[in-house]
């Protein structure tokens, strides 16, 4: 045996695994190095915290007895195991009411909105890119109206106009001038349900359309059309194909989203014990039996899976076909010859419906001294600006003298600015991780994660947030009536986008910018400051606008969340429209669509500024 | 003698499973210039941000100036900030949001110096580098070759001793390129520093490196002089690989043959010989010989050493001629300075000089090693 080995052959076992520690360790310190590995591991404890660990909470809640279920059964014994919510959802005599009317009522109301949202949506678009139909501009910028401004507007404005005296509370606008008395069916329900969110949905259509025939090559249907085809058969035969896959996806998009819409049928569906699972899972919860509430949210969050992920599965495989142009290409406009002016006029009669319409209503409820009377002597400024007077509304004063509502609303636009500022941040913290951990598993833990909540309807969102935050957990206080658990319930809820769009500009900001700082001797925090952050901040901007908007209108997200110190524009909007005092909930209406059109524009603007690709 | 400035030793980078960069040792003296020179994909870059610390290497180790920056064995890791070494991207990299002069002061800044004194050397590096007029400009305002500028003028403020530089030029346009070879040149001259670059362009190789590497799906084949890898490459890749027209490879088997400076071996083809000067090497082994197409000449009668063909294509260009020649079912190129007169199917003779004919084993693909003396 040579020397050499047998000196290794004497030496204990451990000296060999010693250095072998010694090595793993010394990888492991090198990996540390890596910024992106540490903000990835932040990363992700702050998603398994906003995101796994409320769900698993949320589980486990729907399997233990609570406090509040001795009134439901003698055999609860809190804090203890049991199928009992489980059962009374799924196999018990309630299963009817709790479970399968509300499903049924939720997909029906769903499915009628996608599909009318879908048809006008699609059918816009097609007019605005592909034909001579006069205004084109002015009538594709006033499309997306509608849908800035928050969903549950147009339910108020319906009531405004259709409610009846049957059903407790006072008549609107229509039995005001006929006299005539609706129908409960016209005044809450389906049919009101699905009218006024179709006519808040149909813009998401359209600009998943708009954005597809415009990246169609016009030239596949100018060739159809050489070739002697008539335009309906083009139309039929090439054009639609080729943007079914978006037709699908602001279908299936359409629907999971009106799965998780509460303000809109919690004002048209409760009064006639119209539930939809949304409705169910928020009384289920406020009468303090808010397992079975949570199982309610599983269902709903199961079906809005299912259905994204299908849509992705199909997005996925049709892709590559929207896609066959490319951009750039002349698009010929197909001339709509005498039917012109009536589709101008049919187009003016919908904005009207959905735009102009809701807001007229809205904005004179405000002025109208009694709920009930619209007529013009009676018209007031009293809930604008009136002091508080014993004689209405139980003496509160106008809104813009209300320190109730002057609270509200600063606590909205502080929820609005911080959530988007942190969801933005946190968006670019992602695509940073993202991006720089390409092919990782890591990586890819933080993408999927941060997708998770966009699975997740907003009403059950919230529901999830109520069952961690409501306790303490470990060493952290109940955040429940916190303004902060408002803010992360915010943040977390819009990180699938605001992830999305730091991804995005990651990508388009490339390794080496960052690399060439390095070697120059930056620290991380610095290139942070100076250069990832500047660079991504063109791209965050308006999608910071978009979460400003989008939590500034928020209703079903945080209506179980909030107390009244932490109220918001919109919870108040809630609460007075369930007392009935509508002048009050349609001001503050006004103030909210205010702000949000405001955003809006501020948004166009920006984007209109930002060169393209810089 | 001092330390290398750079020195890598059995680098090794595997991504997932590719080996990007295997088993890859090199050291570099002060002032020298090293090509990294092979195909796309071959593990170039790979090695250059392993040598900036841009990336971790999987295994071996990593000196800089003596220092040890990256040890697989001793757990060190030297992150690329703390390396003062200056990199040039390919794509320049240059921030969008920064003006030429913000650009340049960033490193400046970066180590605290005063803003006086930063001023001032971005003022004299932008003269430098000709580039005064475009102090207030954006990066995407100005042309590739001004990008480039600004790409060296931001890595030579901070005066590192070791450049590195990732295809540099291959964004410019043939004429630009020559330029700023001539100038990237210039700088090292001037300046001394260590240079590392990265090109697949082999002239551009040729005509910049003191020393230039062959790197071949990450395994460094060769380094060498250029005159050393053009004359002498280790192996057929190398021979193959260097050079325009490629170098002539012909099949055929080892022999004995006589000639005026005794017996030397010979190659052996099924109807022609060709004396070489190598010797001692066992009759009727399989081998490559190569020769370059400038070194085969066009005779006018056989004699010591020629071999008849065919002419099958003549393709002038400039001072140049490149000749396709038939030679049983064999191909050859030959590249001749001088204006000819041939024209397909005419029947000539070409001389195949001794001292060009290199031999390959065939099995291995390596050179055969030469009697000393030669060359
Ligand atoms: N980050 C990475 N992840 C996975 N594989 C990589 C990565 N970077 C490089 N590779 C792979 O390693 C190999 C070497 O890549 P490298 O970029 O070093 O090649 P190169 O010689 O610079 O090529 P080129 O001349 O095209 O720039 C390639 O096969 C490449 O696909
Ligand atoms: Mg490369």
């Amino acid at each position: 045996m040579p020397p050499s080995a047998a000196r290794y052959a004497l030496t204990p076992a451990l000296g060999i695994r010693k250095r072998r520690d010694i090595k793993m360790f010394s990888r492991a310190k090198t990996y540390f190095r890596k910024p992106h590995i540490v903000i990835s591991l932040i990363l992700l404890v702050i998603l398994l915290f906003i995101v796994i660990v409320p769900f698993g909470k949320m589980v486990k809640d729907s399997f233990v007895w609570q406090f509040a279920d001795a009134r439901l059964s003698r055999n609860s014994h809190p804090g203890e195991l049991t199928l009992f919510h489980w059962k009374r959802v799924f196999a018990g005599p309630l299963t009817q009411n709790i479970l399968i009317r509300p499903l049924y009522n939720s997909i029906s109301t769903s499915l009628g909105v996608s599909v009318f949202a879908m048809v006008i949506g699609a059918f816009l678009a097609w007019l605005v890119a592909r034909t001579d139909l006069p205004f084109k501009k002015i009538v594709a910028s006033v499309a997306v109206l509608p849908y800035v401004i928050p969903s549950y507007i147009h339910a108020l404005a319906w009531l405004n106009l259709f409610k009846n005296d049957r059903i407790g509370g006072v008549a609107g606008v229509f039995q005001y001038l006929t006299g005539i008395s609706p129908p409960d069916w016209l005044s809450y329900g389906y049919l009101p349900i699905v009218a006024t969110l179709s006519l808040h949905y149909f813009p998401f259509t359209f600009l998943l359309v708009s954005a597809a025939l415009s990246s169609i090559d016009s030239r596949l249907e100018e060739s159809g059309e050489i070739l002697g085809a008539s335009r309906t058969y083009i139309l039929r035969r090439i054009t639609f194909p080729l943007i079914l896959p978006a037709l699908l996806s602001s279908f299936i998009l359409t629907f999971s989203r009106v799965l998780g819409t509460f303000g809109t049928p919690y004002f048209l569906g409760t009064p006639v014990r119209y539930y939809t699972l949304s409705t169910q899972i928020y009384s289920n919860i406020i009468n303090r039996i808010p397992s079975v509430g949570y199982i309610l949210a599983f269902v709903l969050i199961a079906i809005s899976s299912t259905v994204i992920f299908v849509n992705q599965r199909m997005i996925g495989k049709g892709k590559s076909f929207v896609t066959i142009g490319g951009k750039g290409f002349r698009i010929k406009d197909m001339p709509l010859g005498s039917l012109r002016y009536p589709f101008l006029i049919a187009i003016i009669a919908l904005f009207c419906a959905a735009v102009v319409l809701p807001f007229t209503l809205i904005l004179w409820q405000t002025f109208t001294l009694y709920p009930d009377d619209y007529s013009i002597r009676h018209l007031t400024l009293l809930f604008w600006t009136g002091h508080a007077n014993t004689a209405f509304a139980e003496g509160e004063a106008g809104i813009l003298r209300n320190p109730a509502i002057i609270g509200a609303a600063w606590n909205s636009i502080k929820l609005a600015l911080t959530a988007s500022l942190l969801a933005g941040l946190l968006g670019i913290f992602i695509g940073y991780a993202v991006v720089k951990g390409r092919n990782t598993r890591l990586a890819f833990s933080v993408e999927q994660l941060s997708f998770l909540p966009y699975l997740v309807p907003g009403i059950a969102f919230g529901a999830l947030y109520l069952a961690l935050f409501s306790h303490r957990i470990g060493p952290l206080p109940a955040l429940y009536g916190t303004f902060f658990l408002i803010v992360l319930v915010c943040v977390a809820k819009n990180l699938p986008f605001t992830g999305r769009a730091g991804i995005t500009s990651m990508l388009q900001i490339g390794n080496e910018l960052e690399e060439a700082a390095e070697t120059l001797g930056a620290r991380w925090s610095m290139r942070f400051r100076k250069i990832i952050l500047p660079l991504s901040l063109q791209g965050a901007i308006s999608g910071f606008i978009l979460v400003f908007i989008t939590v500034m209108r928020e209703l079903s997200l945080i209506i179980l969340l909030v107390t009244p110190e932490t109220r918001t524009l919109t919870t108040m909007t809630f609460r007075y429209q369930e007392q009935g005092y509508t002048q009050f909930s349609s001001a503050i209406s006004v103030l909210i669509i205010f702000i949000v059109v405001c955003g809006e524009a501020v948004s166009k603007k920006l984007e209109k500024r930002s060169p393209a690709n810089r | 003698m001092a330390a290398p400035i750079i020195e890598v030793r059995n680098l090794t980078k595997v991504f997932g499973t590719v080996v990007a960069v295997d088993n890859v040792s090199f050291s570099m003296e002060e002032k020298d210039f090293l090509v990294l020179l092979g195909p796309s994909g071959c593990g170039k870059t790979t090695v250059l941000r392993m040598i900036a610390g841009l990336e971790i290497p999987t295994a071996g180790e990593i000196y800089l100036k003596g220092r040890l920056v990256y040890s697989d064995e001793k757990g060190i890791f030297v992150p690329a900030r703390e390396r003062e070494v200056g990199l040039v991207f390919q794509s320049y990299a240059l921030w969008p949001h920064m003006t030429v002069s913000e650009n340049i002061a960033f490193g400046l800044k970066v180590k605290g110096m005063k803003a006086a004194a930063i001023e001032e050397k971005t003022a004299a590096i932008t003269a430098y580098m000709q580039l005064d007029g475009l102090r207030n400009r954006y990066p995407q305002e100005m042309s590739g070759g001004q990008q480039q500028r600004v790409a060296l003028a931001r890595m030579l403020v901070s005066q590192p001793d070791i450049f590195l530089m990732d295809e540099p030029l291959s964004n410019l346009d043939a004429k630009l390129r020559l330029e700023m070879r001539a100038e990237i040149k210039n700088l090292h001259i001037q300046t001394g520093a260590t240079t590392v670059y990265v090109t697949h362009d082999q002239v551009e190789g040729q005509t910049m490196a003191s020393q230039v590497a062959v790197i071949n799906n990450g395994i460094l084949e060769q380094l060498s002089s250029p005159k050393t890898i053009y004359k002498r490459p280790a192996n057929l890749f190398v021979a193959d690989f260097i050079g325009s027209p490629a170098i002539n490879l012909i099949e055929g088997a080892t022999g004995a043959i006589d000639t005026e400076e005794g017996t030397t071996v010979s190659l052996e083809r099924d109807f022609w010989k060709a004396a070489t000067l190598y010797k001692n090497i066992q009759s009727g082994r399989d081998i490559i010989a190569a020769i370059r197409p400038e070194n085969i000449a066009v005779v006018p009668e056989e004699g010591f050493n020629t071999i008849p063909a065919t002419v099958k294509t003549v393709l002038p260009s400039g001072s140049e001629t490149v000749l396709r020649v038939n030679q049983g079912d064999l191909t050859l190129s030959v590249l001749m300075t001088r204006e000819v007169e041939l024209f397909p199917g005419q029947h000539i003779n070409l001389y195949l000089p001794p001292e060009h004919l290199l031999l390959f084993d065939k099995a291995t693909g390596q050179l055969l090693n030469l009697p000393e003396k030669t060359n």
